[in-house]
């Protein structure tokens, strides 16, 4: 097509204006669709960092003396809960109100 | 020896034996671009190029352009020293072994017939694309994408240039020398209303290789000369009243966004126009380069070393093709002046797309932004700005005006996909 007439060239020109806003205006939708999908996005990600912090879990209330490591020497924990535990029953006193400092298996 | 010999046969073959009345104008021509461009600075480093291009292809005997290869190149079939095909003893025409043979160019061409291969291969503009892509950010267009329709109706100068050349034929026979426009070369003339350089000279290679002196300079020309053209037009289309119309502020656009806008784009232009895949690929993919985050040294390179690269070869060869028996035509004469038609057409369709939002938005859209549709990014957004701030000295337009100003860039290239779908580029 290379001789045409000024009739052609019009319609070819018409369609080709037509063409170009056709394009455009698909490329406007992809370009709207997108903007609200990330703008969405965006709006999720804000509204969750925006949301209050759980409440730190209560901080478990200890008896007073309870708090501290207890010191082990040649004794398994095993053995060493069951004697606190007697000890505690012995002396009809909660275990939490009482303190262990270490426990230590004397030798002969 | 005899030295009235020597001298003679010095002065045979030197160029100043060889030179025509029109390589003499065509030195002229090209110094007086190389004035523009470093006294008056327009588009200096295209110009530069360009010029010095148009002056080494027109030294004779320098053999650095060779327009007759490149003439040869094209040409199916063998032709006498009438352009009459010759016959085989069949009567069939002969086919020409250098028909699209870069062999044949590179056996016999010169320096400047080596590096028009990347224009004639297409190369050079789309890596032009590429480092305009990486140069480019699509934030603005993004956040109000009613820009795009400003990038279309900039194109209106791209087909009523088309038409007007058409028209033009009608002076055939009247005006020395002129043999009328193919609807190819009516095609490679319209592009210059897009008012891009690299889309112009991929469309004119494509179309009309013997066209591309005359448009890639009118292209770059006009684009230059932007700060003159549009102002009038500007005032002519609008009131006072809407040039000081103050835009809001536009949204934010996040990374993510930014890097899947150039994959969408590519994917769905190169769908529907494939013949623009190269142009639009490129300059997505410089696009994505910048926005990736990851891959900065590559856009670094795309938007600096590349393109200063392919920018000396591309306005070097586009000069070369200026040879003077070529150039200086009446031809030349109706595509500058169908050029500057075009260019005047596209920043009033913009102007006129602009008003209208204006008005369908009750006021918010400074019409202004709407000739900044006509690519030329960033020169066409910053004319905008500028005669915003004539209006209004408190109104900043220039980020609003880079929405179309990029929505031309793909506006034009759409344009350029359609008449080479059309004229079967």
């Amino acid at each position: 097509m290379t001789n045409i007439t000024l009739g052609e060239a019009g319609i070819i020109a018409l369609l080709g204006y037509a063409v170009v806003f056709f394009g455009l205006i698909l490329l406007m939708a992809v370009t709207v669709l997108l903007g609200k999908f990330f703008v969405a996005t965006t709006k999720k990600t804000a509204a969750k960092e925006d949301a209050p912090a759980p409440a730190p879990a209560a901080a478990p209330v200890t008896a007073p003396g309870t708090a501290g490591d207890i010191k082990l020497y040649n004794v398994e924990p095993k053995t060493a809960a069951m004697l606190m535990a007697i000890v505690a029953d012995k002396l009809q006193k909660p275990l939490n109100e009482l303190r262990f400092i270490s426990i230590k298996e004397v030798e002969e | 020896m005899n030295i009235g010999e020597t001298l003679l046969k010095l002065w045979n073959d030197s160029g100043f034996a060889a030179m025509t009345w029109q390589n003499g104008v065509m030195l002229l021509i090209g110094c007086v671009l190389l004035y523009l461009a470093i006294v008056k600075k327009f588009e200096p480093l295209l110009l530069c190029g360009i010029a010095f291009g148009c002056i080494l292809t027109n030294l004779p005997s320098a053999g650095m352009y060779h327009q007759g290869l490149w003439n040869s190149f094209m040409a199916e079939f063998l032709t006498d020293a009438n352009g009459e095909y010759l016959l085989n003893e069949l009567g069939e025409k002969i086919a020409n072994p250098a028909y699209h043979n870069f062999g044949t160019i590179l056996r016999e061409g010169g320096l400047l017939d080596f590096f028009y291969i990347g224009v004639k291969t297409s190369i050079y503009p789309c890596l032009i694309f590429l480092g305009v892509g990486a140069m480019t950010d699509f934030g603005p267009l993004l956040s109000n994408p009613k820009s795009l329709l400003l990038g279309a109706a900039a194109q209106l100068g791209v087909f009523a240039a088309f038409l007007g050349a058409i028209a033009l034929n009608a002076l055939k026979g009247i005006i020395p020398g002129f043999e009328g426009f193919t609807a190819l070369d009516a095609a490679s003339i319209g592009i210059i209303g897009g008012a891009d350089g690299p889309t112009a000279i991929f469309v004119t290679t494509k179309l009309a290789p013997h066209l591309l002196g005359a448009i890639a300079v009118a292209a770059y020309s006009y684009m230059a000369l932007i700060p003159m053209i549009q102002p009038p037009f500007m005032k002519l289309l609008t009131t006072p009243e809407m040039r000081k119309v103050k835009m809001e502020q536009t949204r934010n656009v996040s990374k993510a966004e930014k890097i899947v806008f150039p994959i969408a784009v590519t994917i769905f232009v190169a769908l529907l126009l494939p013949s623009t895949a190269p142009l639009i690929g490129c300059l997505m993919l410089g696009n994505l380069l910048k926005e990736t985050g990851v891959t900065d040294r590559l856009s670094d390179t795309a938007q600096n070393a590349l393109i200063n690269i392919v920018t000396i070869l591309l306005s070097t060869s586009v000069g070369a093709t200026m040879v003077g028996s070529n150039f200086l035509t009446g031809q030349t004469l109706l595509i500058v002046i169908l050029g500057v038609v075009a260019f005047i057409l596209s920043t009033c369709g913009g102007l006129l797309s602009g008003v209208v939002m204006y008005h369908l938005t009750g006021g918010k859209v400074n019409p202004l932004i709407g000739s900044a549709g006509v690519s030329a990014v960033p020169m066409a957004a910053r004319v905008a700005n500028k005669e915003g701030q004539k209006a209004n000295p408190s109104n900043f337009l220039l980020m609003h005006a880079m929405g179309p100003n990029v929505a031309g860039v793909i506006g034009s290239a759409i344009a350029a996909g359609f008449l080479l779908s059309v004229f079967g580029g």
